[in-house]
This record gives structure tokens, sequence and C-alpha cells, in this order.
């Protein structure tokens, strides 16, 4: 959350270009853009992008249009037992009465729905994209480092870098001379499809470029998230127990690749790699597992080879 | 705790259902294996419904035990957990029937 503007809801996201260009997202998705000095002083007044209004429009009396998917009508059940005439399809019950309204929709079609168009917008671009998730610490930022020095030379890359606050990981990357944009959640504890989407338009990322998601460090929550990504890339550290994957299926059973990160360390700890290994197949049969470490190196070469591969099926070069 | 902006989510659309009438009830159908916990719901609820339509409304939330189905023995296992794998002798896949739902079945105005 920007510390310096008005916006108090703790909901905020805020994405940072590092040009000092930032934009805030409202509980409410309304958009509000403004640009920092950079450098400048802590307290600063700045202008709202427009509108200039922080106008909050709920729910309730704005646009009442809703789209009925397909099999979605408004069955009515009526508790009582005195009949009543609809018009339209809407209800209006006796003030004494309750009308029961079937919705039957499910809460995260509206993200899934915002995945399409990022699958849409990647499909376009021809981008490959990759989302990285893990508890904080594991190591995506240590490895995306490398990762981007290592591609830059054969593939365009990009990152969208998710974080609760600062943009210290942003900074990090950007010194690989890779576009990195930079996504605050605030409280929010992962990435969803529409904060993407928002990131992209600042990000531009450039056609046929593999582009990384850095998802907000949290072994539970992006898990439910789709961002319309081509694969989800799940690490995990020799530092963590070995039955983190089953502590956490939700997260990795539906991984394409396990990253078993930090090997160099696993001289000098009791890190049983077969219990790990069992525990990725237990909950996560399908996904590919490769070790490595970002430190000394090891198994960086076949993860780099890896994602030429997915960026060779999915643009098709 | 991803349940706070689940929890906006079904506030917004029960609100733009209710066309402008107080809610009374909210039904969900939550799966034991979706990955959302009921608790931290229950609370956000509280917390997200305040100054909306669903002030006073009661939260009933029915729960989904989590099903199996063996690709192979096409057994049907209990699942109390994600797992991925069938007990059986075979140690086929298992593909999840029942208990990853999360949706909005009804809401009563
Ligand atoms: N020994 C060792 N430490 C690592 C390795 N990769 C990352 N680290 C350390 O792990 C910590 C967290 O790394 P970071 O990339 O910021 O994790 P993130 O939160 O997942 O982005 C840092 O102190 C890194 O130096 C590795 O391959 N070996
Ligand atoms: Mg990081
Ligand atoms: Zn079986």
């Amino acid at each position: 959350m920007c510390g310096t503007c008005g916006c108090s809801d703790p909901s905020n996201v805020t994405i940072d270009d590092g040009r000092g260009v930032h934009t805030h997202i409202l509980a409410d998705g309304t958009e509000v853009t403004h640009s920092h000095e950079r450098g400048g002083s802590q307290h600063h007044a700045h202008e709202h992008g427009g509108s200039q209004h922080h106008a909050h429009e709920h729910g309730g009396s704005q646009h009442h249009g809703h789209e009925h998917g397909g099999s979605q009508h408004h069955a009515h059940e009526h508790g009582g037992s005195q009949p009543h005439t609809h018009h339209s399809d809407r209800s209006i019950a006796p003030a004494h009465d309750t009308t029961l309204i079937t919705l039957e929709q499910r809460v995260l079609a509206k993200n899934e729905r915002l995945a399409e168009r990022n699958r849409a917008f990647f499909l376009g671009r021809k981008l490959s994209v990759v989302n990285l998730m893990s508890s904080p610490g594991s190591g995506k930022t240590c490895l995306l480092e490398r990762t981007l020095t290592e591609l830059r030379p054969h593939v365009d890359v990009a990152v969208l870098e998710g974080d609760q606050e600062t943009s210290n990981d942003a900074a990090r990357l950007r010194q690989t001379g890779a576009p990195v944009v930079q996504i605050n959640t605030g409280t929010g504890c992962h990435l969803e499809a529409d904060m993407v989407w928002r990131g992209l338009s600042q990000l531009d990322p450039p056609a046929g470029s593999t582009l990384f998601i850095e998802n907000v460090g949290n072994l539970v929550c992006p898990a439910l998230f789709d961002l319309g990504e081509h694969a989800r890339v799940v690490l995990f550290s020799v530092t963590e127990g070995e039955d983190k994957p089953v502590k956490y299926p939700h997260m990795f059973r539906r991984a394409d690749l396990v990253l078993l990160t930090k090997t160099d360390l696993l001289p000098y700890l009791e890190f049983d790699l077969d219990r790990a290994h069992s525990s990725i197949t237990e909950v996560a049969p399908d996904a590919e597992v490769l070790q490595l470490s970002t430190k000394s190196g090891e198994g960086v070469d076949a993860w780099v080879q890896w994602l030429k591969r997915l960026s060779r099926e999915t643009v098709g070069r | 705790m991803h349940e706070l902006s689940l929890t906006q989510s079904i506030v917004a659309t029960c609100e733009r259902h209710a066309e402008g009438q107080p809610v009374k009830r909210v039904m969900l159908k939550v799966g034991r294996l979706a990955g959302v916990e009921l608790d931290a719901l229950r609370f956000c609820f509280g917390v997200c419904s305040e100054q909306t339509l669903l002030r006073e409304a009661t939260l009933e939330i029915e729960e989904i035990p989590g099903l199996g189905e063996c690709q192979q023995c096409h057994q049907r296992v209990d699942m109390d957990r994600l797992i991925a794998v069938c007990p059986c002798e075979k140690r086929a896949r298992l593909r999840l029937v029942a208990g990853d739902e999360f949706m909005i079945q009804a809401i009563e105005v």
C-alpha cells in the first residue's frame, strides 16, 4: 500500500512499474493512478489520474445488469404456500414473505473468467507464462535473478513481482535488465487474475517473451487462483520439511513442475530426499520434479532447458 | 487469508442479485477439500457484510465430504484429505468426484 496516499483501505492493491507511476486498485475495483517523485520526501501531494475522486460505488443501487450464463436462471422456490405472481424474472415478494433466489454460482467463477482473458492476451502476444509459488524464503527471487540472466541472451523475459509490501524484489530483478512490474497486494496474500491483468498493461511484455509471475510467498492462498498461466511451478527448499507437499496438497497437486531448491545445503541437513520425492508423488503424481541450487548452480541448466521447452511448446518456436 | 477476498466476492454477488432488498439468508455449498477454511469464512462474512444488504443475513454452509473414484478399479474412496492415488494395489489416479465445490447456492430476501 502506498504510505503517502490517502487511500486507507488495507486491501488496496498497488502496481509500480519502477518509473514512479503508481496505480491503486481499491477494494471495489476503482482504479486510481498517480505518480510519485522518485526519491522525494516521504510526504507529498499527488494528483489522482483523471477523475480525482475516490468515489466508491458500492453494489446496491449501481448497475443491475447481470449476465445469466446459460443454465443459470432465477428459479424461485417459495418457502410459504401462498402463491404469487412474478413480473419478469425478478421476484417481487410481499413484504411479509421471503423469496429464495437460486444462484448456483461458483465463487471462483469471476476469477476464472478474468484468467481466461489473461490467457487470450498471452496467446495473442505469444507469451509463455510461468506462475512461481512457494512459502516465503524458498528462493523464488534468487532463482529468478539467475534465470533472467541465463535466459536473456536467448529469450525475451519479463516479470510480474507479487509481494504484500515493498518493491525490494522488483528492484533486485531490474538489475538483470529485465522489465519488472511490482504488484503489492497489501493485506492480500495471493495474486488474482485481475491484478495480473492490470500489471500487464504497465509491463507491456515483448511478444514471444517468457513472463514470470512471482506470486506472494504463501503455500495456501495462491493455489485457488488461476492467473491464466501456462505452467505452475512450486518451489520447496530442502530447509523445509520433507512432507510439505502432503501438508499443502492444494498447492502441489496442480503443479506442473516442483523444484526442490537449495540442494547445496543438503550436506548440512538431515533432509531425506526420498521422503520428499514420495511426498510429492503422493499428491502430484504427474508433476515433473527437478532439484537445483541457485547458489552452486547445480540443476539450473535443466531448469533453463525446461523453460525453453515450455516456451517452444506454448509459443510454437 | 484468501477467505477475505472470496468473501468480498460472495457479498458482492449476493448484493447484485438481491437488487436492493435486504438479504435474510445466504446459502453456500463448500466441499471439505475446496481449500476454504469455514471458520475464516464465517469470520470474514461478519466483517464484509457490515454496511451491506447482507448485514442481517445468516450464513448457512452445507459441507460436502470428499469423494474420489479410482481410474482403474473404479472403487469410490472417501477422502478426508486430498490424495491423488488410490489405496488399491494398482495405485492408480483418483479422480475427485466431490468435495471441491465452492458455490453460492441461493439467497433468501
Ligand atoms: N544456500 C542457499 N540459499 C539460497 C538459495 N536460494 C536462495 N537462498 C537464500 O534464501 C533466502 C530467500 O531467498 P529469496 O529468493 O528471497 O526467497 P523468496 O521469498 O522465495 O523470493 C535468501 O537469503 C537467499 O540467499 C540457494 O540455492 N542456496
Ligand atoms: Mg521473493
Ligand atoms: Zn483403485
